[in-house]
């Protein structure tokens, strides 16, 4: 195999680690959602801590996508 | 056409100068840097210096940003936290301001260099273990000790403890490193597609104008984590556990 197109199937693994990313994403507003269906009064309390959830696990997805782009576009 | 997403981060020398054979030339990143703090000083010096009860339109952004973080602070690092409500407002300006100019098409996102993200999140942590270890002494290793664990798990724990702090200023640097360099990156990718595709150049641009929204959220959202994660550590520092 050559090295041009093992970087390519390196990057596209590399880039799996979105899955757990969209996963993350997906838990922490369901989660927003159901807890203000059951008391929406608590909405401006819940809220912050929703978005910390959000970008913290958006955070590690973007780990995996930042190697894929060094992989294609650095090395 | 080829695209070359990375071409965004890269260095240049403004005013080439070296002394004693270390290169501290003043390169676009300094460029910025100095945008961004003169435009910080500005908005909060200039609009508090002839400071009405009444707030004007600029005096209340101002206002409003730093009631933003001293509630922060009050709220994630608890009692005794106010004399560093400062230090975290430092923080979180110049990260704001930076990932909200370089957002600027053409301009330079000083926070895409891990180099700078991590000399950020290092102050960050060597500030805070001085802090614990001058307010508890030897206490401070408490903080690597759960409390009401048996004494068998913590030959596990205490490593676990030590590990999960000792790696804080990595992950806190890298957090908003990765964010900026993979927003930057997308950009400019999908930018690229545009210019490849002609008259379909509608849908990357569309996709770019969405992403674009996203990149202003995540700028602010990854301002606000990095001094809300200060805060957090601020509050391990100064109350243990």
């Amino acid at each position: 195999m050559d090295l041009a197109s093992a970087k390519m199937i390196g990057a596209g693994l590399a880039c799996i680690a979105l899955v757990g990313a969209g996963v993350g994403i997906g838990n922490v507003f369901s989660s927003l959602i159901a807890s203000v269906a059951r008391n929406p009064a608590s909405q401006s309390q819940v809220q912050p801590f929703a978005f910390l959830g959000f970008a913290l696990a958006e955070a590690t997805g973007l780990f995996g996508l930042a190697i894929a782009f060094l992989i294609l576009f650095v090395f | 056409m080829e695209i070359k997403p990375l071409e965004q981060f890269e260095i240049h020398r403004i005013i080439p100068l070296e002394i004693g054979g270390v290169d501290i030339s003043y390169t676009n990143s300094a460029l910025l840097m100095t945008i961004v703090v003169l435009a910080v000083t500005a908005l909060v010096v200039l609009s508090t210096r002839g400071a009405s009860l009444v707030p004007g339109r600029v005096q209340s952004v101002a206002e409003m940003l730093y009631e933003f973080v001293v509630d922060m602070v009050d709220t994630n690092a608890g009692h005794g936290a106010r004399p560093y409500v400062p230090f975290v407002f430092t923080l979180f300006m110049f990260i704001l301001f930076a990932n909200l100019f370089g957002l600027i098409p053409w301009s330079f996102t000083v926070t895409s260099h891990i180099i700078v993200t991590f000399a950020l999140a290092i102050v960050v942590f060597i500030g805070v273990t001085i802090i614990g270890i001058v307010k508890h002494g030897a206490h401070f290793l408490r903080l690597f000790v759960p409390e009401g664990v048996p004494a068998a798990l913590l030959v596990l724990l205490v490593p676990i403890e030590m590990l999960s702090y000792f790696i804080r200023p990595f992950t806190l640097a890298i957090r908003l490193f990765a964010n900026m360099l993979a927003g930057h990156t997308m950009l400019a990718i999908f930018g690229g597609f545009a210019a490849a595709v002609g008259l379909f150049a509608i849908l990357p641009v569309g996709i770019n104008i969405a992403l674009f929204a996203l990149e202003i959220l995540v700028a602010v959202l990854q301002a606000y984590v990095f001094a809300i994660l200060t805060c957090l550590y601020l509050n391990d520092a100064l109350h243990l556990h």
